[in-house]
């Protein structure tokens, strides 16, 4: 593979010029000013995206029709791009160049956030190999020959005796190629460390230690150059993070990013005192995710629970509608069945939970931990309870506990599948799906509350909790639908939401 | 001993002494582990010269000499560095063919035992592994060598394999598996259209020897349980005909006749499994290679030319041009060598000795060098200087070219 060293320095007139392409390698880095609100939106608005691929990818064949019509329709709501063509003339909402440069800046923020442990970057990469599959699938073929020249990919064709030659070959070594793709297209010769999947395989034709890919698959090869120069630009911007982080606007907006939940945070009860103490036993069987089942069930039969027990589960039946007297009296008729007497409980246990519901100390109103968070932060260790079932239980202890939750056996080997996947969210959604009777969630399990609702609407409790799909979606949201022509005064405003909205993120990762 | 690492032209020493510095470090930075007494194993062994080596060597007298990669730092000193910057930069591609992998298709031996009839094994997969190594991958180094006992190992030398990442020594690998599946699998080759170039070339090979190796020598469509074996292998329509078949014909080679008639039928009209004869050549006698040995770039492979500890056998280098006659009970071992080597010498030898008296240390090395040439060590060091005379020859190329072009604006 040959590179032209383009040492030019790139103005922003260059940059003007990268955005007249629908697809980059993102070689070089954004050069502009931007405001913090607008760093902020576009970072969160691309994890929405990779997010979205991460799900799709999972439970969708890639590339698949219902596979791209999904992913076309959330990079539509995003603001990214998915149109190969720059046709500003019919769109209203922000132009496909403005499309570009967002989707230019959000990857390079998110590399900053995504380069710091081998298991981010290994997660980075793979989602934005696979949007980049997605995207450079939907171009022309043409616009494919223009890229693949642009980056200096030279693989050289064969000749067309060559071709005839290597006839009966080629059309043997792969499915995909007949007598009639030879005869159409290009066949280019690449080395073979550049088409290692294809070798691993043996999907193609490898002779003297070239293998020889029709254009049509000259995608898997791209893909490899992209994810090589993306993980090595990732080391290097894994060096070069302290002085980033020195920055102080920017460090706790990074932190947060590779540890985001970007979505509702449940902590806007609007039906308080809906649940009375007699119903969370049955709920517990019926409409908890299994983290709370789970500590619910320890909390009955031990009548205690440790400290990240307590505040999981405390803050979630906050988000499912329990008033702090509710809360109180809960935790307190259960302690007390245990070893703690109700003095005790007075004054170790009680003042706690009055922080959860934000009436002592800083009185921040605390939100339910959503699913990253579980999975994430402080793992359970011996005599815990917390955290998630299909993160952090054994796999032989979490079949154990399905059985004893009469989940059929395929229903568990496809649980156990997506888990050994490192899927745990899926194997909780598939787990909501078992136990509901159905085929398919319709909703992207993200938090143990969305859980909860998703379920007390399956089974019928619809009328209530209608309302609760209209509550508001966190600030951060809106400065980033009001896009790059907003005026100064948004963006002063915008930055006083930020200030408030940091708090808020930092208080997700404190326990009370 | 003259002990020599394929890759280390820095380290060789032929017959006039020569030896070629290719690029700076690199026989320092090479790591070698020695196994001693009561399994006592001590990795990251490294050497500042040949002589070192020796001396180490004959000081500790290492029951296994194994040798590894070029790494980073002299592996002698990894402690020293800092952590996260000591790695492996090269190490050549091998392979390890290990005859007990063929037990579940081989009825004359099992576990560490060989015999000359399931040699042939061995005998195939080199054919089949040199064969693709050099045309599908285009190298052109291949050293293959006697593992002492049981197998065969291959050291692939080009630079460019030297150069090979992780994921693209498992990638190798993988092309060239086509037997897969443990205990439980009973049918370990499977075939669907189209059938890849490699696979027909693998195919033409193993029937070359299929009918000799087999049908007559392992007897595979002879012994009751042996025929039930191969019939488990295919359709159960066409096992059905076959076993009604198999009451009237005893003789395997007809036997075979009457199963490749069915194949021919069943690739005519269907759509899977039609290629059940091919399938059942492949498992009886297509190379098993360990994935994991060729993986990994920190991988250490018994040195060439040490001897086995527990059969004394050398691990000679096999020259291909003699493979079909390549007997590895007649390989030397080391008590034969110790017996040659102390055989009185000849007039001529004597008459040698003395005109080289002058230097008196270049007469110790060059008494050495010849020693080996008393022994039947000969032919097979010989065969290694041609392998690394190629190669050296194939770098002088190189760096021509190389010279030639930074002339070049």
């Amino acid at each position: 593979m040959q590179f032209s060293s383009r040492r030019k320095k790139y103005n922003t007139n260059s940059q003007t010029e990268l955005y007249l392409h629908p697809l980059q390698f993102y070689g070089q880095p954004p050069l502009e000013n931007i405001s913090l609100s607008e760093f902020e939106a576009f970072a969160v608005d691309r994890l929405k995206l990779l997010k979205t691929i991460e799900n799709l990818g999972v439970s969708y064949v890639k590339l698949s029709e219902q596979y791209t019509k999904k992913l076309e329709s959330e990079s539509k709501a995003l603001n990214f791009l998915y149109r190969p063509d720059a046709d500003d003339r019919k769109s209203s909402g922000p132009t496909e160049y403005e499309k570009r440069r967002k989707d230019h800046i959000s990857h390079f923020i998110l590399r900053l956030a995504y380069c710091q442990t081998e298991d981010l970057r290994r997660w980075f990469i793979q989602q934005e190999v696979d949007l980049f599959r997605y995207r450079f699938n939907e171009l022309h073929p043409k616009q494919k020959l223009e890229f693949l020249h642009r980056n200096n990919l030279q693989y050289d064709t064969i000749s067309v005796e060559e071709k005839k030659a290597l006839q009966d070959k080629l059309v043997n070594s792969s499915y995909a190629v007949s007598g009639i793709t030879v005869e159409d297209q290009d066949f280019y010769k690449v080395p073979f460390q550049d088409a290692l999947d294809l070798v691993r395989t043996r999907k193609v034709y490898l002779k003297a230690g070239y293998v020889f890919i029709p254009h049509q698959d000259i995608v898997t090869i791209v893909l490899n150059d992209f994810r090589t120069r993306l993980s090595k630009a990732l080391a290097l911007t894994a060096r070069s993070l302290p002085a980033v982080h020195s920055d102080e606007r920017l460090q706790p907006l990074l932190n947060h990013l590779s540890h985001a939940y970007v979505g509702q945070d449940y902590s806007i009860q609007k039906n308080v005192g809906k649940i009375s103490l007699e119903q969370i036993d049955s709920l517990s069987g019926k409409s908890f995710p299994l983290c709370m089942r789970q500590l619910h069930q320890s909390l009955r039969e031990n009548h205690h629970l440790r400290h990240g027990g307590r505040m999981q589960y405390g803050l979630f039946l906050k988000g499912i509608g329990l008033s702090l007297e509710q809360a109180l009296q809960f935790w307190r008729s259960e302690f007390i069945r245990g070893k703690v007497d109700a003095d005790k409980f007075d004054k170790a246990y009680a003042y706690s939970i009055r922080h959860m519901f934000g009436k002592e100390g800083k009185r921040t109103d605390y939100t339910p931990y959503s699913c990253m968070k579980v999975i994430l932060s402080n793992p359970p260790s011996q005599g815990d309870h917390h955290g998630c079932p299909f993160r952090h239980s054994e796999p032989e202890l979490l079949k154990q506990k399905l059985q004893f939750y009469k989940v059929s056996p395929s229903g568990i080997s496809q649980i156990l599948e997506l888990v050994k996947g490192m899927h745990y969210q899926l194997a909780c959604q598939k787990y909501f799906e078992l136990t509901h009777n159905m085929e398919d969630a319709s909703f992207s399990l993200n938090h143990p509350n969305q859980y909860f609702i998703e379920s007390q609407k399956v089974l019928g409790g619809g009328k209530d909790l209608k309302r609760e799909m209209d509550i508001p979606q966190r600030s951060q949201e809106n400065s980033a639908t009001r896009g790059p022509s907003a005026a100064p005064e948004a963006a002063a405003n915008a930055s006083q939401e930020l200030a408030e909205v940091t708090e808020e993120l930092d208080s997700f990762f404190q326990d009370a | 001993m003259i002990l020599c690492s394929p890759g280390d032209t820095s380290a060789f020493t032929s017959v006039e002494g020569r030896i070629l510095q290719v690029q700076k470090n690199y026989f320092q930075n090479r790591e070698f582990s020695f196994t001693l007494k009561d399994d006592i194993y001590v990795r990251y062994q490294s050497f500042s010269t040949q002589t070192e080596l020796e001396k180490e060597m004959q000081k500790m007298n290492p029951y296994k000499i194994d040798i590894g990669a070029i790494y980073s730092h002299r592996p002698n000193q990894h402690n020293t560095v800092k952590s996260g910057t000591f790695q492996a930069l090269e190490k050549e591609l091998v392979f390890d063919i290990d005859m007990t992998d063929y037990d579940d298709v081989r009825s004359c031996c099992s576990a560490a035992d060989i015999c000359c009839k399931c040699w042939t094994l061995m005998t195939i997969a080199i054919h089949i592994l040199d064969r693709a190594l050099r045309e599908d991958f285009g190298f052109q180094h291949l050293l293959w060598v006697y593992s002492g006992r049981r197998g065969v190992h291959c050291w692939v030398c080009d630079e460019a394999a030297r150069k090979l990442s992780v994921a693209a020594r498992s990638a190798v690998a993988e092309y060239l598996s086509l037997v897969k599946g443990g205990e439980e699998t009973l049918k370990k080759v499977v075939l669907t259209d189209p059938i890849h170039p490699f696979i027909r070339e693998s195919l033409a090979v193993v029937e070359r020897y299929f009918p000799r190796y087999a049908l007559q020598e392992q007897d595979i469509l002879g012994r009751k349980e042996s025929v039930d074996k191969v019939l488990a292998l295919m359709p159960e329509d066409v096992r059905k005909e076959l076993q009604q078949d198999f009451q009237n014909e005893k003789k395997p080679e007809n036997r075979w006749k009457l199963v490749k008639e069915q194949a021919n039928r069943k690739q005519g009209t269907a759509k899977r499994g039609q290629y059940f004869e091919k399938e059942i050549m492949l498992q009886y006698c297509y190379p098993r290679l360990d994935v994991n040995v060729s993986k990994g770039v920190n991988h250490l492979l018994k040195s060439p030319f040490s001897v086995h500890p527990k059969t004394g056998r050398i691990s000679v280098p096999m020259d291909l041009k003699e493979l079909e006659t390549f007997d590895p009970f007649a390989v030397p071992t080391i008590s034969q060598i110790c017996e040659e080597l102390d055989r009185p010498r000849t007039e001529e030898e004597k008459s040698e000795d003395t005109k080289e008296k002058e230097n008196e240390k270049d007469a110790a090395e060059r008494r050495k060098i010849r020693d080996y040439k008393r022994t039947s060590l000969a032919k097979y060091v010989k065969y290694f200087d041609q392998f690394l005379e190629k190669m050296a020859r194939s770098w002088k190329g190189e760096l021509l070219k190389k010279s030639d072009l930074q002339k070049d604006f």
